[in-house]
């Protein structure tokens, strides 16, 4: 079998096209490279979404978090306390058998237990709580000069948030943000293996990788294509998170502008 | 109630919280030396050291550790049998990857097939800690590595004037004057290895998170060994909580040693303790 006619097959194995079957013996590095790849379609599906909704759940967050009211303090807290203080493999758990027991008592939850919705959605809580705790370190740094500045011209509201709070925190915040979306794309491979079933074997790139591992007996292949994957992807991110950091910090001479660093922050 | 939390399989359930302890503890300062062993081997001045200890810590802070769990587990135990099949027996002929079998000769198996239970099992524990150790190394290497940079490049200079030899400079000066500055980096990791316990349960040992999943899970729909129904969303409230106030008991006594530390130093943070007093 050549292989185009590989990708074909399996290219959209990860979403439910092309061949049934999962090859059973002879695997060929095409092969392989091709469904882990495939797998990285729900990587990248999982990752952008619960970064796009996490990212203004997370604003409010923060924004709550500093807030002088009690009432919407302290729930803010908590969920981050929750969120960052427990480890995400438990909260996939914990998440998935907490969707279970929702099913039965309406249909509407009916979606809820499988990976696309459920995952998803624990992944959204967990970013959102780790986002705020970035952001809120941002406001928390943001120059006072600013914010008198905006008071003295009689900003108050929304228009000081939006012109002044809201820029100086995304730019402040911004290079802890990009490690926040790497490692928020690596911990996107945690979800087949926590409670989330793989629907008739529709994993992510992981899942391809220890099913080849797991038959061939041999890590040294899978493995590595994985690692690539997961580099390209990083190195992407950069990328984009690099183009936008550019221009938030357009305004600064170009040695004060704050450079992205990759720092670890790892497993949560 | 109170009976059916203390059946034998609860009890293997409390055991394997002491489990995951023994995990941290065990982790913990293997970790740190394989840190500190990267670290050092990123700043030595012969070149494939440097690079040796650059590429580690690099490759494994790029790629999910998740994956290098998985790996490792299979790599390491492929890795011992092969080197002792290479040394037990010699006059094997045939190839060790047959297709997709991995055949070493029957006393290079690790642990021996007719070897008791517990072995298994300790061999398993070992493999796991190794894993954790070295995924885990790396990122303490990097913390370590920023630490040794933060050390004041006067003090070496004053070491140089001394004539101390660059070994003597990196014992006596470097390393004594960087745990400072290590401290904060070390227990934020000290928090995510905790986080990352969890995991253990992907390495094959039996830890809380598969004893939640036994025990809350009903044997099949209908009938069941447990006077209960599906209660694995309890269970795993239970190892939630469980590991928020871990997290939360380690932050409290973390910031007590922070604070112990920067006692008395010339740092911003020293500098604030001695104004507020």
């Amino acid at each position: 079998m050549s292989c185009t006619q590989t990708i074909l097959d399996y290219g959209l194995r990860a979403i439910g096209y092309g061949e049934r079957l999962l090859p059973r013996s002879d695997f060929t590095l095409c092969q392989q490279f091709t469904l882990i790849g495939s797998g990285m379609i729900w990587n990248i599906y999982f990752g952008l979404f619960a970064l796009m909704f996490g990212f203004c759940f997370a604003v409010a967050l923060a924004m709550g978090k500093d807030s002088p009211r009690v009432l919407l303090r302290k729930p803010s807290e908590w969920f981050i306390f929750i969120f960052r203080g427990s480890p995400l493999f438990i909260q996939f758990f914990f998440g998935y058998f907490v969707f279970l027991s929702l099913k039965p008592i309406h249909p509407m939850f009916e979606s809820l237990s499988a990976a696309w919705l459920g995952a998803l959605i624990v992944l959204f809580c967990n970013t959102s709580a780790y986002s705020a705790e970035i952001f809120y370190g941002a406001l928390k740094s943001i120059p006072k000069g600013d914010t008198e500045a905006a008071d003295a011209y009689g900003m108050s509201g929304w228009p000081r948030f939006k012109r002044i709070v809201f820029p100086t925190m995304l730019r402040l915040a911004w290079p802890a943000y990009t490690n926040e979306a790497i490692f928020l794309f690596h911990s996107t491979t945690l979800i087949f293996f926590t409670g989330f079933p793989a629907r008739q074997q529709r994993g992510d790139a992981l899942y391809y990788a220890s099913y080849f591992a797991d038959k061939t007996f041999n890590p040294f292949v899978p493995y590595p294509i994985l690692a690539m994957y997961f580099i390209l992807v990083t190195l992407l991110i950069i990328g984009v998170f690099g183009i936008a950091n550019k221009r938030l910090n357009r305004h600064l001479p170009s040695q004060a502008r704050p450079k992205l660093r990759l720092r670890p922050q790892i497993i949560r | 109630m109170a009976c059916y939390l203390t059946t034998g399989k609860h009890m293997s359930l409390y055991w394997s919280v002491g489990t995951v302890l023994l995990l941290l503890a065990i982790t913990a300062p293997a970790a740190l030396m394989f840190g500190f062993g990267g670290a050092a081997a990123a700043r030595s001045s012969f070149t494939p050291l440097r690079w040796f200890g650059k590429t580690y810590m690099a490759l494994i802070r790029g790629v999910p550790d998740i994956a290098f769990f998985l790996f490792f587990v299979i790599a390491l135990d492929q890795g011992f049998e092969w080197a002792r099949h290479q040394v037990l027996c010699p006059d094997w002929t045939d190839a060790i990857r047959q297709g997709n079998d991995f055949v070493v000769c029957a006393e290079a198996k690790l642990p021996q097939g007719n070897a008791p239970q517990w072995v298994h099992e300790v061999y398993g524990f070992f493999v796991a800690v190794l894993t954790f150790a070295i995924v885990f190394g790396a990122f303490a290497g990097n913390v370590l590595f920023g630490a040794m940079r933060a050390v004041p490049a006067a003090q070496l200079e004053t070491a140089a004037a001394y004539g101390m030899s660059k070994r003597q400079t990196f014992w006596r000066i470097l390393v004594p004057q960087m745990w400072v500055f290590a401290l904060p980096g070390l227990s934020n990791l000290w928090m995510v290895l905790i986080k990352a316990t969890p995991l253990l349960f992907l390495l094959g040992v039996e830890d809380i998170v598969y004893w939640a999943r036994e025990l809350g899970g009903t044997k099949n729909p209908r009938f069941t060994d447990y006077p209960h129904g599906d209660w694995r969303m309890w269970y795993f409230l239970a190892l939630l909580v469980f590991y928020l106030a871990f997290t939360k008991v380690s932050e409290v006594v973390l910031d007590r040693v922070m604070a112990r530390l920067t006692h008395g130093q010339a740092t911003a943070a020293g500098e604030a303790q001695r104004k507020a007093t």
